[in-house]
Formats: C-alpha cells, structure tokens, sequence
C-alpha cells in the first residue's frame, strides 16, 4: 500500500510554504512538490520591504530560506517535483510528476503561482537569455556600465529597475501613461523620481527589439501620436505583470476567464478536498503576506475537512449497526423538529440503530455529496452502503416502518 | 564539473573535442542555482560522453557576451567548439537531458 499523505502542496512558494507550516504543525502528513528551489518568485526578487516584521534590507531569498527552514523544522518534506497531471476527483487524490512518480493525498493544496507575462512583441521571444529579460535579479550583472530599458511602471517594474541602476548606466523606463503617471506605490515612485540614472520616456510602448544575436535597438512607439522612434539598448528587462501557471487544471478545477483558480474564503476550490493559494488564485492582492495567508487558511480548512471526512466514515460507513444520517440546520425550524422526534424513536431501539446528525449550514460537503438538496432529509446507512434517501418531514409511523424494513432486511 | 573561467574557457571548451556541456549561472542568480542538481547529476550520467563544464557569468562577463550569453540560466552545448544547442531562461533539465540524449546517442 503505497503511502497517503493528508496534505500534498503543490508548489513551493510563500503560499505553499505557509500551508506546510501550519498543516505540519497540526501533525498532518505533509509534502511539498515543487519544481525547482522552494520560494517561488519571491526568490528572484531582491528588495522586499513589506513584510511584516522584515522592513529594509530583507532580501527576498534570505526571507524565503527562512520560511523553508521553519516548514521543514515541524516536519513539512519538500521534494524537487514538477507536478505535470492531477486526478482530484476521487476521495484519494493522485499526483503525477513529470520524472513519473506519483504521490496520493487526502487533500491537496495548489500553489501553482505565477509567471511573467510575456507581451510577444517582435523580437520578444528570440532575444530571451539574449537581453531580454524578466528577472533582475539573474541577469543584472551582464549591463554593468551598459543601457537598459524597463517595460511596465506597477511596483514590481518601478522596484526592479531602481535595482538595475545598481549595474546599468541608464536605465529607461517605458510608461503607457501621461508623464508623471505610474501604477506603483507612491514610496517607490518618488524614489525612482529622485534616481538620476532613471530616464523616463512617457504615454508610449514598446514596439520591437532588434539586434544581431544580442540585444541592440528597440522601437519604441508614442501611442499619442502613432510616431515611432529607434533607441539604443542593450537590454529589455520586462515587468508586465503575471499569468497563473494553471494549464494543467484546465477542465479539472473552476478557473476564470484569466486562468485564475476560482476559490471562496476557506480556499476551497471546486473540487472538494481540493485548496488553491497564492497568486494563481483569483484575489485583489498578491504578495508575499497574502500568499502567506492563504497557505494558513488552506492547512486549516484541509485539517477541518480531514477530521469531518475521518468522523464521517467512522461514525456513518464503517458502523456496524445501520445509520439514520439526518440533515438539518439550526435555521430551519421543522428540520430541528424532526430531529428530537428521529431522536426519540431511536431511542426506542436501544442501540439497534444509531442516529447521525449532520448541520447542513456548517458542513454542506456530505450533503452535497449525496445530492440532498432538501432539509430536513433521512438517509438510511447500513455496511457502507446508502440503503434509502428521505426527505422531507416524516411521521413517527413512517420512520418506524423505514427501520422495521432495515432491520428485517439485515 | 570543471569549474571554467576567462582563462580557461578557450582551452576546455573552445579547443576541446566531442561534446562539452557548459552551465552559465552566477550567484545571484536563483533559478541557476535550482537547476544546478541537475546538471550535476547529468554529469555523472554522461560521464565520458560529454564534459561538463560551468562558468560564473557574472564574473566572466565579456566572455560570456562574446560566447552571445546574455541571460541566465543559459545551457550551451559545444560539439569541437562550436555551439551545437543553447538553452536559456525557461527550460527544463529533463529539455536538456533528451538534446544530450540525442547528440551523444
């Protein structure tokens, strides 16, 4: 029997890591699979200043070796895994990766992240690796002394480039917008503001980038006039945002039009069992402390799910005597009624049948499983197999009959 | 793997003959640094087929724009010194292995 863990997380950034950290230390088996070294994108970001507790001078990989020391500290395993295919539907869940290994889960959590979107201008894609670039932090080191061009103006743009000026002589920043106007928080706008080696060039696009083999011009188009004019460069460092890494759930898991992983407050997604967290999850915010949080609200609704999961088998599939599974909600007034009169007539019964309450306004899961729809609703148990399906108010006389007919089958 | 710089580069790469592998990373860079169990495990595996070779591109700048590496992590593949396959910024080590896999077989 090959080994299940309670918790198999899917990526290994801030979001993941957190749930590691929270699903380990509830004692829940738990596994990271990630695809290169853990720390997702927050590892190739150098200057990271807004997390909490860790003001100036944190650097992004120093704070992401930290969290993977505090996951692995309460046990959490993270193993050098790209998961390539998923099969979520079943209660064990099955995880393929790509050098062919497979993992099974009672619940997983996705932390697939994010990727820098690529704008496909022309040149965009051969001169990758050839001067154009989406990670500062790789490449800075080659235009020492050099010119480089920034494409995009939100924090991630405005930050990165103010780390290029620490290599390049220039660095130019292309803005869609009308001068003065940029997408980034007002801290970092004012200190590129105030960097000599920043140049701005205002409401205008990258058009193309040219060369021979490397990196050499680019055509930079004003989007108010149309015109269209060649610069020197030796570089394109691009922070155009990002594209969540979910092809592989396509079809599997409720994704937006964007390809952002639908979930609701506890991080469910809409396969039961199944948590997504971090920037591949549709959301106002992503950065490091809302992955973070995430990764918490995710362990901690997979351990609630694990335990109702857990105390539903026990109680209901694996009993020996038959079960009356009752659905009710503490907003319904008969389906309370119905409880105390199924409560007394089991009792009558002295043990020959059990009663299993299940509130439908805090755990819809095994409802929705089962396809009840209606409150209250009587579902009949017996060796782990559904015998009957009620719903509606029932009188005594008809409960009675119903257990007759069970007891007298067994 | 043979730790190769600007001294060095010409002699065990350049002039040498059949495959070598070269591996530009730098330290900074964090993807390199993910991918560079990889490499090393590829080394063993091919060992006497390919040499493998890595290059800190941050200190060997001018050589590795002259080699046309202007990004990282950039794998290069030399057949007698010349380039027979590159690789840069979004590859797999498993990419890798299947183009080694196919010049050396």
């Amino acid at each position: 029997m090959p080994e299940i863990f309670d918790i198999v997380i899917v990526g290994g950034g801030p979001g993941g890591l957190a749930a590691g950290i929270y699903g380990s230390r509830s004692r829940l088996k738990t596994i990271i699979l990630t695809k290169g070294k853990p720390g997702g994108q927050a590892s190739t970001t150098q200057e990271l200043e807004n997390y909490p507790g860790f003001s100036r001078g944190t650097t992004g990989p120093a704070l992401m070796e930290a969290m993977v020391d505090h996951a692995k500290s309460f046990g959490t395993e993270i193993v050098r895994e790209e998961v390539v295919d998923l099969e979520v539907e079943g209660e064990t869940k099955l995880i393929k990766t790509k050098s062919g290994n497979e993992y099974l889960a009672k619940t997983v959590v996705l932390a697939p992240g994010a990727e820098p979107r690529s704008l496909n201008i022309k040149g965009e894609h051969g001169f990758r690796g050839k001067g154009v670039s989406y990670c500062a932090t790789c490449d800075a080191d080659f235009f020492e002394d050099l010119d480089v061009v920034v494409v995009g103006n939100g924090d991630a743009a405005v930050e990165e480039a103010m780390y290029l000026t620490k290599f390049a002589e220039t660095v130019t920043i292309i803005v869609i917008h009308d001068e003065g106007i940029l997408d980034c928080n007002k801290a970092s706008a004012e200190r590129a503001f105030a960097n000599p080696k920043i140049k701005w060039i205002w409401n205008s696009v990258l058009e193309e980038i040219k060369g021979d083999g490397l990196v050499e011009r680019v055509v930079v188009k004003n989007i108010k006039s149309g015109e269209l004019f060649e610069m020197e460069t030796n570089g394109v460092f691009f922070f155009v945002g990002t594209v969540p890494k979910t092809e592989m759930l396509k079809g599997k898991i409720d994704l937006n039009d964007q390809g952002y992983i639908i979930t609701n407050e506890e991080m469910e997604t809409s396969v039961p069992g199944v948590y997504a967290v971090g920037d591949a999850r549709v959301k106002y915010l992503r950065q490091v402390v809302t992955a973070a949080a995430d990764g918490a609200v995710a362990a901690v609704a997979a351990e609630k799910y694990l335990a109702e999961e857990e105390g539903f088998k026990e109680r209901v599939l694996n009993a020996k005597e038959p079960v009356m599974v009752t659905f009710w909600s503490p907003q319904n007034e008969s389906s309370i009624l119905a409880i105390s009169q199924l409560e007394q007539v089991v009792d009558e019964y002295g043990g020959a049948v059990k009663l299993v309450k299940i509130d439908t306004y805090r755990n819809q899961r095994v409802a929705k499983r089962y396809g009840v729809k209606t409150i209250p609703s009587v579902m009949f148990f017996h060796g782990g197999e559904i015998l009957d399906l009620v719903t509606g108010n029932l009188t005594e006389e008809e409960i009675k009959t119903k257990i007759a007919s069970i007891l007298k089958i067994n | 793997m043979t730790e190769v710089d600007k001294i060095t580069f010409e002699e065990e790469v350049l002039k040498a003959k059949g495959f070598v592998l070269v591996d530009f990373w730098s330290p900074k860079c964090e993807p390199c640094k993910e991918l560079m169990p990889g490499v090393a495990a590829l080394a063993e595996k091919y060992q006497g087929k390919a040499k493998f070779c890595k290059l800190d591109a941050a200190a060997n700048k001018r050589l590795s724009i002259s080699q046309k590496v202007l990004g990282l992590p950039t794998i290069v593949i030399y057949k007698d010194g010349e380039k027979a396959a590159e690789f840069s910024k979004d590859f797999a080590i498993e990419d890798v292995e299947a183009k080694l896999k196919e010049l050396t077989s």
